[in-house]
């Protein structure tokens, strides 16, 4: 997300760093190429122009004390860094909870936003939180959107409140009513209310719409948009904003490599703040929105709260003691603890989206190499993987060393894989054993933090090529082959 | 988009401040024609006299719109095979539907194919058109190959011989290679019992520059042969079509210009072109 975007950016300040000493020219010179990158990137015209008129003010303002500090185009890189995220709503912020239940939350949106899945996926991160929300289902129009939001509501086990058929029948005024009822005798704490799609410039649907609003008063209106959209985003949130009028702003389809241009213009256009971000097609694709966070992957500065965030999440306390005392005491790393980290793996996600999150990894030299990598990744690796090690014995998989031919044959057969895979498997094994030995004796330059051990290890990674000694003994005594290797 | 003739009215009254030409490209740049094209336009209509603004703006265009045939294909000797594509939420299954009463207007016989067994009720909702457009909807398990499914309806369509065979799609990110692979997984599926006439992508009005990576990558994955423009009757000027045209030179075919099932018109570029003036 937002990889062109921040790729122009860098290309603009590595020019920009070049220079050293700053001249009021020079930050004409980046305004423009900033200029051109935002537009570039679907940011609206008008808040362009105003980004880049802050932008100078801002620098020219400070430009003689910007000269005596030791990199002047790092000062400029924060200027641009803070005004994003001014733009961008500044702080977090959560859903507003009434103070008497239900809360209730209704969703507005363009047709083909993104709405019903939001719904879903709302509803799930609020019920992990430990409430109990209730989906309505006031989308009337769309054919069968009633029947998706039932399937949506089953599958992450939420009622959803469907009264009516939908595909034209019924009045989504009533039921968004009668559902706020149901939530009150059925002591929801939590309402959700999905509406039908409309056109910034339909005035019918938008008169229903503020008709559901006035006959629920909801706590929340969340604007559903779709990261992709264009210059009209600003149009048609301003339709939206004098039409049934919205709290917070939801961006959907951040998966993809919109710019997200979107996101800068309707928070600076209505003063909203985009509170919550959908990244993917699960329903667990979701998470608040971090105006700070997102600045730096605009930026390409990458994402690393997020990360820590989600692998803390992933790794459950006690598997990443277990790890850390183990390469702490210089105990070997084994098939067994590979297997842990596969799962810790699957657990965090989208690998692709991980290392997304990364500093650089969508801009800069690496960008290419590093993303063709990215592409190809393939998640079911993993899984190949690990069915392979479980199909190992717990000698096998405590010391590799054993697995002579017939027992490489027999978890082939086991795994449902061909001996081939379990011999790469056990060499790209051996070549992560040795680089976690590196790590340990401070031999690699990489520090990884620790319960992140995963990296080294990630399947699919191209080999080492380093000359691999092979003649050479390979000792009993686990430090000295540390030290051999 | 008919912003060009009153874009240049101060201008064709004599007036050429610096400010009047910003104004353009800014109202040029809001429709989603891309800075770079708006500057372009600019530049043009700076050359040219003033009375030959419109011809000079006009002859430009012309040559960044699609060379191709914006007809929808037809064959008169074997069933004709058309796959719906685009990203999440562009509108693929309503268009699809609209497609269904084009062609049943023009007294074709289609038979639809609901491979979009991934989003909760899409085949659901494409059976509902199906029942009101009468058309029968061949349809496999939830969360089950698309694959099997267009294999099932093409091998029904040329038994029956059928006009039409048209396949809705999952939406699905370009970025997802993965998903793009299925897609390409579906033709090679289609293309064992009939050649694929048709890959449409179906492309939202609203979508910024990001359209043109999107129908770059799907062309380059299923090799799209032309475009379908959702969503013309909001707010969006659309822009985005014609610069889609320009970088991949896949033309567009149809525009949804409402909700309902006739809204679908065919693409004339001369009457857009037209337009722009009148």
């Amino acid at each position: 997300m937002f990889e062109s975007l921040s790729a122009k950016f860098q290309g603009a300040f590595s020019s920009l760093r070049s220079k050293g000493r700053l001249k009021s020219g020079d930050i004409d010179e980046i305004a423009t190429e900033i200029r051109s990158a935002l537009l570039d990137s679907d940011v609206s015209l008008s808040v362009v122009e105003s980004f880049i008129l802050q932008l100078k003010s801002r620098t020219n303002e400070v430009l003689e004390d910007l000269n005596k500090s030791t990199n002047p185009a790092n000062a400029v890189f924060e200027i641009v860094n803070s005004l994003l995220i001014e733009i961008l709503g500044g702080s977090a912020r959560r859903i507003r909870l009434a103070k008497k239940p239900p809360t209730v939350i209704l969703l507005t949106g363009l047709q083909g936003a993104g709405k019903t899945s939001l719904a879903g996926k709302l509803a799930k991160y609020l019920k992990d939180q430990g409430n109990t929300p209730l989906l309505v289902a006031s989308d009337l129009q769309r054919p069968n959107a009633v029947t998706q939001l039932q399937v949506v509501g089953e599958s992450i086990g939420v009622p959803v409140f469907a009264p009516e058929p939908g595909n034209g029948v019924g009045d989504p005024v009533q039921v968004a009513k009668n559902g706020l009822t149901f939530a009150q005798d059925k002591l929801h704490n939590i309402v959700i209310v999905d509406t039908a799609g409309r056109l910034g410039i339909d005035a019918e649907l938008m008169t229903q719409a503020k008709r559901i609003r006035d006959a629920i008063s909801p706590d929340e209106v969340l604007y559903v948009v779709d990261a992709m959209v264009g210059q009209d985003a600003v149009r048609t949130a301003q339709a939206f904003q004098e039409g049934v009028g919205f709290d917070a702003i939801v961006l959907t389809k951040l998966d993809g490599d919109a710019r997200g241009g979107a996101a800068l213009s309707i928070t600076q256009v209505t003063g909203k703040p985009i509170m919550f971000a959908a990244t993917g097609e699960k329903v667990t694709d979701f998470d608040l929105f971090y105006p700070d966070r997102m600045a730096s992957r605009i930026l390409g500065l990458g994402d690393i709260q997020t990360l820590a965030e989600q692998t803390k999440g992933a790794f459950d306390s006690e598997t990443a003691a277990k790890l850390e005392t183990k390469f702490a005491s210089g105990e070997d790393f084994t098939l067994d603890d590979f297997l842990a980290q596969l799962e810790a793996m699957k657990k965090m996600g989208s690998m692709t989206k991980l290392l997304g999150m990364l500093p650089g990894m969508n801009s800069g030299a690496n960008s290419g190499a590093m993303k063709k990598q990215l592409e190809q990744f393939d998640e079911g690796e993993l899984v190949k993987t690990q069915s392979i090690v479980q199909s190992m014995t717990p000698l096998e998989r405590h010391d590799p060393k054993v697995l002579n031919g017939s027992r490489r044959s027999r978890i082939a057969s086991g795994s449902g894989r061909q001996v081939s895979d379990v011999n790469s498997l056990v060499e790209r094994f051996s070549q992560a054993q040795k680089v976690m030995k590196q790590m340990r004796t401070g031999k690699g330059g990489m520090q990884m933090p620790p319960g992140m051990p995963t990296m080294p290890t990630m399947p699919n990674m191209p080999k080492v090529s380093a000359p691999q000694n092979k003649k050479k003994s390979r000792s009993g005594n686990p430090a000295k082959r540390a030290l051999e290797s | 988009m008919a912003i060009f003739s009153k874009l240049f009215s101060k201008i064709r009254a004599g007036s050429s401040s610096p400010g009047d030409w910003e104004e353009i490209e800014e109202a040029l740049i809001a429709s989603d024609l891309g800075a770079k094209s708006a500057a372009e336009i600019v530049e043009i209509a700076k050359k040219s006299k003033v009375d030959q603004i419109d011809e000079a703006i006009t002859a430009s265009l012309q040559s960044w719109l699609s060379k191709n045939n914006r007809e929808i294909a037809f064959n008169a000797d074997r069933p004709t095979t058309v796959i719906i594509v685009g990203v999440n939420g562009t509108g693929k299954t309503t268009s699809t539907a609209k497609l269904v009463s084009y062609l049943k207007r023009e007294n074709r016989s289609v038979l639809l194919a609901a491979a979009d067994t991934f989003r909760a009720a899409a085949v659901e909702q494409l059976q509902t058109w199906g029942e009101r457009l009468a058309v029968q909807v061949i349809t496999g398990p939830a969360n089950g190959d698309p694959a099997s499914v267009a294999f099932d309806a093409v091998t029904k369509t040329k038994i029956e011989a059928i006009d039409y065979l048209i396949i809705d799609t999952a939406g699905r990110l370009h970025t997802k290679s993965d998903l793009m692979d299925e897609l390409g997984k579906i033709r090679r599926v289609v293309e064992k019992v009939l050649p694929v006439d048709e890959v449409l992508l179906v492309v939202d009005a609203t979508t910024g520059q990001n359209g043109i990576i999107q129908a770059k990558i799907f062309m380059e994955s299923v090799a799209i042969t032309g475009l379908i423009l959702t969503k013309m009757d909001g707010s969006a000027k659309g822009g985005i079509a014609l610069a889609i045209e320009r970088e991949t030179g896949v033309p567009i075919k149809f525009i949804g210009t409402g909700e309902g099932a006739e809204d679908l018109e065919v693409f004339s570029a001369e009457g857009y072109l037209s337009g722009l003036f009148r």
